[in-house]
């Protein structure tokens, strides 16, 4: 007679592997899909002055583009605003790589001590410490009118009156972005580069590169997925800000993030879903750029 | 030249002048400074005083590409983002070679090396054998007048390693550069090497050819690291005999004494382990026919004797 297969599990349902994975599941469906979703689906609502009212309606896209096509009247605001935030986010993109690397470089490759290399990571993350309110606040006296800075200046005679550029302008915003998300360079970046064996920069000093020569043929290339990494954090974060760029810039520089605000503080909800699902499209855009450049799944 | 770590001295005036088209060996346990030296040859550690001299010029002050000379990596430090023909070609770019001609030459070296087809693979995509043979491409690129090779095969399994040996003799010999390899293996040493460095705590212990070397060490630690030799203590001091040399005498006779340990075969042969009476560990290779003749047990007492010719007296007393 024939035996009970010795294995005796249902097939083709395992239950154990889905319980597993339901948790994550479900905090994402809840915190991430749900979230998104409901934001597409407002932003084709209609809404009056004091009411939402569910519909599925252009009005919100059309309005944002109004005047658009038209371009001999100049831009129209959007097209305007857009192109403020993405100049800011350039600026903060540039300055942030370009001090994420070089802190990186000194950390990976001329620190020699593992504890002092962490020391040092951990003086990097001194801006987080306090909260995001008094940073902001803390610069006023500092590059205000009658502020450090500029009594330093005026006092050495380097200038003859004090600067106004120095607060409530792109300087001040660029500053505080800086000064905030080198970090979040900083840290793929380092991680990229420790991982650089080191017999690869003694191979090309054998080859007859310099140092500059190195950095560009073989340690920035290496460092690529860092790179992008970091500049993934940096443009996501600079491009829906409205708090920096609210302060900093005395509330005179026009931002993405500080529309959606505002319309938002109207309770026009349906023009800040809208406005919110246009930025979020653009952000994937230049996401999905960048990862075509670089293959940064292989690194995680 | 001296090389100081700190307070430890790593290299202690090393004196060694390898002549032009050898194949040097620079042979030694782990820690003895043969990695140092190479790598103060190559210009990749200061001495902390000497001089290096290549072609009777002073290269010490040089960089690394000044010197004439192409270092071979352990583990190959191919890079990882650049084709094999961008690797091969690195060193030209560096210097400013066209394109097209540093691709010209690279191929050349690839086809020398019968790796032409896999030119635009990367390094990941290739075995641990075409990346040693991609390495060596791209130390020779430059016709350097010397080649140094840091433990070239230590990477390798051992069936490749046998045969990589092989390749890296052929290559040395067509070229007629001087090669020096870096190695712990005695047998490494003495297959491809015209002259064996052996070196201890910095500093040369002999020097010659594998012959030389082998068959007559110097000293009690140049007879253990070769291997294939008894050391044994005589009442006018320390000498050594190979264990393919040492007989096995009956008990009482021969000059000293001893208890088999143990017999195992090799194939061509037998290997009898011996106690000696002071808890030494000798060896005597005895042939196939002799043991037959007389088979030994574990536990048996015997006597060891030798060809005066074949007794090689040590310079230590230890």
């Amino acid at each position: 007679m024939s035996s009970s297969p010795p294995d005796r599990r249902p097939i083709g349902r395992p239950v154990a592997p889905l319980l597993q994975a339901a948790p994550l599941a479900l905090v994402l469906l809840l915190f991430f899909v749900f979230p998104l979703l409901a934001t597409a689906v407002v932003s084709l609502w209609n809404y009056t002055e004091y009411s939402l009212v569910p519909d599925v309606t252009q009005r919100n896209y059309v309005e944002m583009f109004e005047g658009c096509s038209n371009l001999s009247d100049g831009l129209c605001t959007t097209f305007r605003t857009y192109l403020s935030t993405l100049r800011l986010c350039a600026m903060v993109w540039a300055f942030t790589t370009l001090f994420g690397f070089a802190i990186s470089y000194f950390l990976a490759f001329h620190v020699r001590s593992d504890t002092m290399r962490m020391a040092l990571f951990l003086v990097c993350t001194a801006p987080f410490l306090t909260s995001n309110v008094i940073r902001m606040i803390s610069w006023l006296p500092l590059l205000g009118r009658e502020g450090v800075v500029n009594q330093f200046l005026v006092g050495t005679g380097l200038v003859d009156q004090p600067q106004d550029w120095l607060l409530f302008s792109d300087f001040s915003v660029v500053l505080a972005f800086v000064h905030l998300y080198t970090l979040f360079v900083t840290v793929p970046v380092f991680n990229s580069m420790m991982r650089i064996d080191r017999r690869l920069l003694e191979a090309a000093q054998d080859a007859g590169a310099s140092g500059w020569q190195t950095l560009w043929h073989v340690v920035i290339p290496l460092t690529k997925p860092g790179l992008v990494i970091g500049s993934i954090f940096v443009i996501v974060l600079v491009m829906g800000d409205f708090v920096t760029i609210g302060v900093m810039g005395g509330q005179q520089i026009a931002s993405i993030g500080k529309v959606i605000q505002v319309q938002m503080s109207y309770l026009q909800f349906p023009a800040a879903a809208a406005q919110a699902v246009v930025l979020l499209g653009l952000v994937l855009l230049v996401i999905a750029v960048m990862t075509r450049l670089i293959d940064i799944r292989r690194e995680l | 030249m001296t090389k100081r770590f700190g307070g430890s001295v790593a290299v202690d005036a090393l004196d060694l002048r390898i002549a032009a088209g050898t194949y040097c060996c620079l042979l030694g346990p782990s820690g003895c400074g043969k990695t140092t030296s190479l790598r103060m040859l190559a210009g990749h550690e200061r001495q902390s005083s000497g001089d290096i001299l290549l072609d009777n010029h002073e290269v010490s002050g040089l960089p690394p590409a000044k010197r004439g000379t192409a270092m071979m990596f352990q583990s190959y430090a191919l890079f990882p983002h650049l084709s094999c023909l961008d690797n091969v070609a690195f060193s030209l770019r560096m210097r400013g070679v066209a394109k097209a001609e540093r691709h010209a030459r690279a191929r050349g070296m690839l086809r020398l090396v019968e790796l032409e087809a896999l030119a635009d693979r990367l390094p990941a995509q290739l075995s641990g054998g075409q990346q040693q043979r991609v390495a060596l491409a791209r130390a020779l690129v430059t016709n350097p007048a010397a080649l140094l090779l840091d433990e070239p095969l230590s990477a390798l399994d051992p069936f490749l390693r046998g045969r990589v040996r092989a390749e890296l003799k052929r290559f040395q010999r067509e070229l007629g550069i001087t090669f020096v390899h870096v190695t712990h293996s005695q047998d490494e040493a003495l297959a491809l090497a015209d002259l064996v460095v052996l070196m201890r705590d910095g500093r040369i212990e002999q020097q010659g050819t594998p012959f030389e070397v082998f068959d007559a060490p110097r000293t009690a630690f140049a007879a253990r690291f070769m291997g294939g030799h008894n050391v044994i203590a005589l009442p006018q001091g320390l000498a050594a005999v190979r264990t393919d040399r040492t007989l096995l005498r009956p008990p009482g006779e021969g000059a000293v004494q001893a208890a088999v340990r143990g017999v195992e075969y090799t194939g061509t042969g037998f290997a009898v382990t011996l106690a000696g009476p002071a808890g030494e560990e000798w060896q005597a290779l005895v042939g196939e026919a002799a043991l037959r003749q007389r088979p030994l047990e574990a536990g048996e007492a015997v006597g060891l004797g030798w060809d005066e010719q074949d007794l090689r007296h040590l310079a230590d007393s230890t």
